[in-house]
């Protein structure tokens, strides 16, 4: 039986350059990174004071009907930054939806209508928090549970804890743009939105749903879940009167570590048969994803394995499910994050995978634009490479010289022929994911 | 439908848990029968003066009883020792601990694990440390300076959600497809359907699958307290859960893991082992209408489980040649609160219509709390234990019937009842439906 196609139609990328895949691209192709000062909070007491920041501009209330303004107040960031995200692809798509116009009919059935959005451990905001624990400290200035109890949880709002609780994106997302479809939530770091995507391709493909919004919004933007970024090795050392943009070096043998990007990307999967039907633009077809686990020494996955073995076969499983090999594509887009033992980990699964043309298979690298984006990164990276396809050009790379074995030094923007590109990412945690994003015919 | 085949057919072929009421299946099982419940003060911390002291504890357990070599597990959160123990019983139980000849790179892990524990004394000092009188923001660099003293690496990244997963892994050498979900209390359930699929499609021959978590911890009973979610019951905390009962009045939390071991049929018969029962349905569906509320007809429940249904080809309007509905029994979410309770039976009977009433439907959450992550896990393995010994779990603390509740909720005592095929039902906090299919293997 012939396998039902899954295309992309619709973009919708959040990052340091703002909601939509053309700020994104522009930056990519201009060579500008969005790197700089965090501003969300006072950064300096970290390892690295910065990051990248989605612009101050972004209001989430400028991507809700106004009858959903009230549900933005029980948001938090990560859930902001899904629901503006997936507007935003949805009008990519050309789609009506009960969020673009709550009288028309929508495009897409709701029973039809999917949605898979990656998310991370979602960290409470501590100024909230704290103002109501002060309220329950005893004369030691510790917490006190019995205060706590008594009185002090009664200052969090009755919602307090839909706020972050990591199934909220998705269901605002459902909610707004009424997708009664299945819906999951992926919590695997990393490599959750690049499995969303790949959850949202197999629920198409069975049938249960025609489309979905699917992606992953992340942002660690967040004193606390900051300093987890710190805690498991994540950061450079980048001092506030450090230049941001060049700490970033993917593949380079002098890169320290990462920084941190807050961001994601709700895609428009679409069977290619409705998409057909109702004369959709196609940017390109998600041609096939892989996943595995790999071996890590520590079990957590601090360094997500002890060599690249298990990410390879995550990317040849999405070759085989793709029905291409190694030698059909045209470039990769690797998390890239600068971490040494993250980049070895991914130059090794290049390696095993194209053998010797791993040197020179054009790596796109995407961190030092935007910053590790954690969870958002697999749907951005879609995005992007769906922009690449679409435009035939490859975005400049920035800040590494020296990258024996992968081809990922800096470079301008180029225009060339591109029709398979890879995606890949392995995560804390040891899971890997990939996928093929492929030109339409 | 397509004909099922040993190539297409999905089967259980080993199960574990961690619960309130037991570490082993059928201990827990027969108290399960006996009505008991595993509720009682709450220990982990001093919840005095909450308004909710009470929950469903897991008592007495070592996960080092379970695993290899504990050291490799050493700073496990209690999520991940969950799992462990769950898992370790499945593995055992499917014999593929014993196989050597396993394809590890065929075989998968999908959970619906919670999020981690806060170190939250910890925690809470940093957050002190960073406010003073009067103040509305937090100041970040005094916050970070305490924290860097007493937050530690591996608490801290034991939190992840995604933990469990690799805790699995490592103990058990898996390297094929590895997902986590986190649809709140429909997570284990969506994770064992979604395993399902991935075998299915062929992406793996053996999947683990199943749910882990525990919210008994400050920020968890204070963050359900807000929502008023929680039963405030006063008295005896083995009655405060009292799903589809006319007085009940919220639910009461509880924590563990359940775990199985799903397999390719053709998989497992060529290496011996025995399928316990086989996965024949699944449905997934999302309410779009309120974070806070469930939509009311029980449109969303009703999707999930026509899905399931579907896939497994029954027809729920109609009767089996001997008379009998056309399922045995459902595993209800039935959480005990005023609205899950009713909305759930009003989507039962828009799926089965007249037929819904000779369908007997139980909430085990009564005796064993509500597992939030893991609750669909641990209910999906009692449907098998129902298929298996012709016993259907009661749900106790039922006194004061609901007249707009008149379905079949085996109140109080356990009944004996021919099982051969069963619905599991599971609902988010937030609008995600999912539900399970299973039937007698043969």
């Amino acid at each position: 039986m012939q396998r039902r196609r899954v295309v992309l139609t619709g973009l919708g990328p959040a990052t340091a350059f703002g909601i939509g895949i053309d700020p994104l691209w522009q930056a990519l192709v201009e060579g500008r990174s969005g790197l700089g000062l965090i501003r969300a909070f006072d950064a300096s007491g970290f390892r690295a004071a910065s990051g990248a920041q989605i612009p101050d501009s972004f209001d989430v209330k400028d991507f809700v009907l106004k009858s959903y303004r009230k549900g933005t107040k029980v948001m938090a960031r990560d859930i902001e930054i899904a629901v503006a995200a997936a507007v935003t692809a949805v009008k990519d798509a050309g789609l009506t939806t009960r969020g673009t116009d709550a009288e028309a009919v929508a495009t897409i059935a709701p029973s039809r209508f999917g949605c898979h959005i990656g998310a991370g451990l979602i960290a409470a905001d501590l100024d909230e928090l704290t103002a109501a624990l002060w309220t329950a400290k005893n004369a030691a200035n510790e917490f006190d549970a019995g205060n706590w109890g008594q009185q002090g949880m009664q200052e969090l709002t009755p919602l307090w804890l839909l706020k972050y609780l990591p199934n909220m994106l998705a269901c605002h997302v459902t909610i707004i743009h009424d997708c009664q479809g299945p819906s999951n939530t992926i919590t695997c770091n990393e490599a959750s939105s690049g499995l969303s995507l790949a959850e949202s391709q197999r629920v198409i493909e069975r049938g249960a749903a025609d489309a979905c919004l699917s992606g992953g919004a992340d942002s660690k933007l967040n004193p606390m879940a900051y300093l987890r970024q710190e805690l498991a090795h994540r950061l450079a050392l980048c001092p506030p009167d450090a230049d941001a943009t060049t700490i970033i070096r993917p593949f380079d043998a002098t890169s320290t570590g990462s920084l941190v990007g807050e961001g994601g990307g709700i895609l428009v999967l679409e069977a290619f048969d409705t998409a057909k039907a109702r004369g959709a633009r196609m940017h390109a077809m998600l041609a096939g994803t892989g996943a595995t686990q790999s071996y890590c020494e520590d079990t957590v996955g601090l360094v997500p394995g002890t060599n690249g073995e298990s990410l390879a076969d995550a990317i040849d499983a999405a070759l085989r499910d793709a029905s291409l090999s190694a030698s059909d594509i045209d470039a990769a887009i690797p998390y890239g994050c600068g971490v040494p033992a993250i980049d070895a980990i991914e130059a090794d699964a290049l390696h095993r995978v194209f053998g010797a043309r791993a040197a020179t298979l054009p790596l796109v690298t995407l961190a030092p634009f935007i910053g590790a984006t954690v969870a958002g990164f697999g749907a951005i990276a879609v995005s992007v490479a769906a922009k690449c396809i679409t435009e035939q050009r490859l975005p400049a790379r920035l800040n590494s010289t020296s990258t024996a074995g992968v081809a990922a030094t800096a470079a301008p923007s180029c225009a060339t022929a591109l029709r398979h590109i890879l995606v890949f990412t392995p995560s804390l945690g040891g899971q890997n994911s990939a996928a093929i994003v492929s030109k339409l015919d | 439908m397509t004909s099922r085949t040993a190539s297409n057919r999905v089967v259980v072929t080993g199960m574990g848990w961690i619960t309130p009421l037991g570490h082993d299946i059928d201990s827990t099982w027969q108290r399960l029968m006996r009505s008991e419940s595993g509720m009682g003060p709450i220990t982990r911390f001093d919840a005095r003066t909450f308004p909710t002291t009470f929950a469903a504890e897991v008592k007495n357990y070592d996960v080092a009883k379970f695993v290899a070599d504990v050291k490799v597990h050493a700073t496990a959160g209690l999520n991940s020792q969950f799992a462990l123990g769950a898992a370790s019983q499945a593995w055992k139980q499917s014999g593929l601990d014993a196989f050597s000849a396993l394809n590890r790179k065929r075989v998968g892990l999908y959970l619906g694990a919670g999020e981690g524990v806060l170190d939250f004394p910890q925690y809470a000092a940093a957050n002190l440390a960073g406010w003073s009188d009067g103040a509305t923001r937090l100041d970040a660099v005094r916050w970070a300076k305490t924290a860097h003293e007493v937050l530690t690496q591996m608490y801290e990244v034991e939190q992840e959600p995604n933990m469990p997963l690799a805790h699995l892994a490592r103990e058990f050498g898996i390297r094929g497809p590895a997902l986590n979900c986190l649809t709140a209390c429909a997570a284990s359930t969506q994770a064992i359907g979604e395993a399902y699929s991935l075998i299915l499609r062929g992406d793996a021959d053996v999947m683990v699958s199943g749910g882990t978590h525990t919210m008994i911890h400050v920020l968890g009973v204070t963050g359900f307290n807000r929502l008023t979610a929680l039963s405030t019951s006063k008295g005896d905390p083995t009655k405060a859960s009292r799903p589809f009962d006319a007085t009940r009045d919220g639910f009461v939390m509880g924590e563990g893991s359940g775990m199985v071991v799903l397999e390719r049929l053709e998989h497992a018969l060529a290496r011996g082992a025995k399928p316990l029962a086989e996965l024949v349905g699944y449905g997934s569906s999302a309410d779009a209408f309120r974070i806070t509320d469930i939509q009311p007809e029980g449109r969303g429940g009703a999707s999930s489980m026509h899905q399931a249904l579907a896939q497994a080809g029954i027809d729920p309007l109609a009767r089996r040649a001997d008379g009998r509905a056309a399922i045995d029994y459902i595993s209800a979410h039935g959480t005990g609160t005023k609205e899950n309770d009713s909305i759930e039976t009003r989507g039962v009977k828009r799926v089965f219509g007249e037929h819904a009433k000779d369908i007997p439907m139980s909430s085990i959450k009564g005796m064993m709390g509500h597992l939030i992550a893991a609750a669909g896990a641990v209910e999906f393995i009692t449907c098998i234990l129902a298929i298996r010994d012709g016993m259907l779990p009661p749900t106790i603390n039922y006194n004061t019937p609901d007249p707009d509740l008149d379905l079949d909720y085996v109140p109080n005592v356990a009944r004996k009842a021919k099982v051969d095929i069963c619905l599991s039902n599971s609902f988010g906090f937030g609008g995600q439906n999912d539900t399970l299919a299973v039937k007698r293997f043969e």
